[in-house]
């Protein structure tokens, strides 16, 4: 079960790269829902006996993080008639770099965690501590709002993986709560981005800058 | 009786959602604002002797300092709803369906984040306070409105991903050190002093820079201005007397964890040395700001960095951070009401166009200077006992130089607000082309009186019921720190 487990963790740790290489935004969607539907899986392998409860657990997760959000972000690059990524602050290859590095360092970090005895070896620790780092690099670097939508779905992705280790701490109702208010938030995430786009004919997050300090 | 305090909001906005006029919508919003305050107070009341309102199995407990907190709100929100009718007439133009639920919506999760006892469940309402406000934001429909909210959801969901970070950090401190991984409150307090230092360390942390972040303390607080500066004047208040509250209630929850536990003095210097850099930041931000709704913000922040000075000050200072919670939330409501119409009467709100509103507005005007008398910690004003209450609290323990920052700054603060709130209230109004239809009316007047009323009360009076929950809440948060 644990080489299966670390096996579907190191498939979600690529998708992280796939999701700072790539600049056509259909891409970085499916990305995000396959990493989604992965980390959906998980629980599965982590804990033999789930009961009902974890059952409904997983299918909501795949539902919410694989099927839904991702249809509805599909959808609102669709209006707004938006495909790629041109110009973002730190380029494709840059943010590759960045994005091994932090890594590389989550894996070394984790090992100096001082963890629970029955987890030292697992890979859900540094995989989370990558994730975040890669969505707080694609929420700093991106311009398109979509893409900063979807920073902050790998970020949050990080963290739900983390929550796996806690399973009596972090109950059904809990779990649920944070995946309907993720999916909400993506939601009017998603409203704001096409009125954005009506409004300023782009999803620019450039063109936000009316609101500063005057001189 | 707990359930129905967060159900009845949830029930109202459900009923307004499904009310088909736009004109007669807006009049439900009084109603359950008063019935809201009639269930609190009666569940204040009904557990005053005896054990306290419990449901859930131990996730929603309404203790000391909840009942501080949710009385408070209910007020707040109250005297919010008496102003809605009114605005929402003047603005007949826009639908309203969206924005009045909405505002339940927010009762109902601030309701809820007051009485949890659970930290997942705190932060599903806490970050659910972020969601349901942020169309309220966007109610003008404008694009600088746009802008500040996006701002306000991607930075707000962001900050308040992190404290689900902490809260899972602070789940795994206890998981570490061999005990059950738990998330509920009044358990993580017991077990407090055997939990993971290192985790425990981190979780605090994340914890505050996570709900610091929907606090809106410095450096977090770059959505604050922003969004405060587009959103109607009763968004603002409902956002910077309550939302900004229940963060802070949940961040005293982690506080106490960590007091009772191995971090009691680093949390300690982390809420001083938050609270100073918030006063600076807001300060620097204040003088000379011309746009009034953005210098209200920047005040803001600086009053949730008296919050946690005070609690970092510990002794007499959780009592005055308590006691300016209250201050702080029912002074900005008399600011963003009046500063609000001011906006409408002049149709800017900056101090290049609008001059004279005492002349144009009295009634608003003369609000508008009041508060920020008050705001600013003149006497004989609620915020001057608090703030004094703080400053007595850093000499007693002998924290001269934080509690002499803190002074400096108050001062400093005192002056940039000045000099943008006389521009606006002195002088001769311009002439306009097309005179604006807005005048005060006893609607849009009467609830910030009721407001500044309630200042003045608090400055010469904290009536006793309410002094003494405000020394039970403090007594609450002071007695799991003894070991």
């Amino acid at each position: 079960m644990a080489q299966l487990l670390d096996l579907l963790l190191i498939v979600a740790l690529a998708v992280n790269f796939a999701a700072l290489g790539i600049s056509r935004i259909r891409a970085v969607i499916s990305a995000v829902a396959l990493q989604g539907v992965l980390l959906g899986i998980c629980p599965l392998l982590l804990h033999s006996d789930l009961g009902l409860r974890g059952i409904v657990l997983v299918a909501v997760t795949i539902l919410l993080k694989g099927v839904l959000i991702p249809v509805f972000l599909i959808h609102a690059m669709r209006e707004a008639d938006i495909q790629h990524e041109d110009k973002p602050l730190v380029g494709s290859m840059s943010s590759l770099l960045l994005g091994a590095v932090g890594t590389g360092l989550a894996l070394m970090f984790s090992s100096t965690l001082p963890l629970a005895k029955d987890e030292t070896n697992l890979l859900i620790v540094p995989a989370s501590l990558s994730m975040v780092w890669t969505g707080f690099l694609m929420l700093t670097t991106r311009r398109k709002a979509i893409m900063q939508v979807l920073g902050y779905l790998l970020l949050e992705n990080g963290i739900y993986l983390f929550g796996l280790l806690l399973l009596e701490a972090v109950p059904f109702l809990v779990e649920v709560g944070v995946l309907l208010d993720v999916f909400t938030g993506v939601f009017v995430l998603g409203i704001i981005v096409y009125h954005i786009n009506r409004e300023f004919a782009s999803i620019s997050t450039e063109h936000l800058t009316n609101l500063k300090e005057e001189p | 009786m707990i359930y129905l305090l967060v159900l009845f909001p949830l029930g109202m906005a459900a009923a307004i959602y499904l009310v088909p006029s736009n004109r007669w919508r807006p009049w439900l919003i009084p109603a359950g604002g008063c019935g809201h305050l009639g269930l609190v107070w009666t569940a204040i009341y009904s557990s005053a002797a005896g054990p306290p309102l419990s449901g859930l199995e131990g996730w929603l407990i309404l203790d000391a300092l909840g009942k501080v907190v949710l009385g408070y709100l209910s007020v707040l929100f109250f005297i919010c709803s008496l102003y809605a009718p009114s605005y929402l007439a003047l603005r007949s133009d826009r639908p309203n369906r969206v924005f009045c639920a909405n505002l339940f919506g927010s009762l109902a999760m601030m309701t809820l984040v007051s009485i949890s006892h659970h930290l997942g469940l705190m932060w599903v309402a806490m970050e659910a306070t972020t969601l349901v406000s942020a169309p309220s934001i966007y109610f003008n429909h404008n694009p600088r409105s746009l802008e500040a909210t996006y701002k306000y959801l991607l930075i707000g969901s962001v900050g308040i991903a992190l404290a689900l970070f902490g809260s899972f950090f602070l789940a795994y401190s206890a998981h570490k050190a061999g005990l059950e991984s738990t998330l509920l409150f009044d358990q993580l307090v017991k077990d407090a002093p055997r939990l993971s230092p290192p985790w425990l360390h981190a979780a605090f942390v994340l914890l505050l820079v996570g709900y610091g972040t929907k606090m809106g303390l410095a450096p977090m607080h770059s959505w604050k201005p922003d969004a405060y500066g587009e959103a109607p004047g009763i968004v603002g208040t409902i956002l910077a007397g309550g939302v900004t509250s229940c963060a802070f209630l949940a961040l005293l929850r982690v506080y106490q964890i960590c007091r009772a536990g191995s971090e009691a003095e680093f949390a300690q210097q982390a809420l001083v040395g938050m609270g100073l850099f918030s006063m600076a930041i807001a300060a620097i931000f204040m003088v000379r700001q011309r746009d009034f709704k953005r210098m209200l913000a920047y005040s803001s922040v600086e009053h949730m960095g008296i919050l946690v000075l005070g609690i970092g000050i510990g002794s007499l200072g959780v009592y005055g951070a308590l006691l300016h919670m209250i201050n702080n939330g029912l002074t900005k409501g008399v600011l963003f009401l009046s500063a609000g119409n001011i906006h409408r009467a002049y149709g800017s709100k900056s101090t290049d166009v609008v001059r004279g509103a005492l002349t144009r507005v009295p009634w608003s005007g003369a609000l508008f200077l009041a508060g920020f008398l008050a705001i600013t910690g003149a006497p004989p004003f609620g915020p001057f006992i608090s703030e004094f209450t703080i400053a007595t609290a850093a000499m007693n323990t002998g924290q001269y130089v934080a509690g002499g920052l803190y002074l400096l700054l108050l001062g400093i603060v005192f002056l940039g607000i000045g000099a943008t709130v006389l521009a606006v209230v002195q002088g001769t109004p311009p002439e306009q082309e097309q005179p604006r239809s807005y005048r005060d009316s006893v609607g849009t007047v009467a609830p910030i009186l009721l407001f500044m009323a309630l200042v003045l009360l608090m400055g010469v009076y904290i009536p006793p019921p309410l002094e003494s929950l405000l020394r039970d809440a403090a007594a609450f948060l002071e007695q799991s720190g003894k070991p």
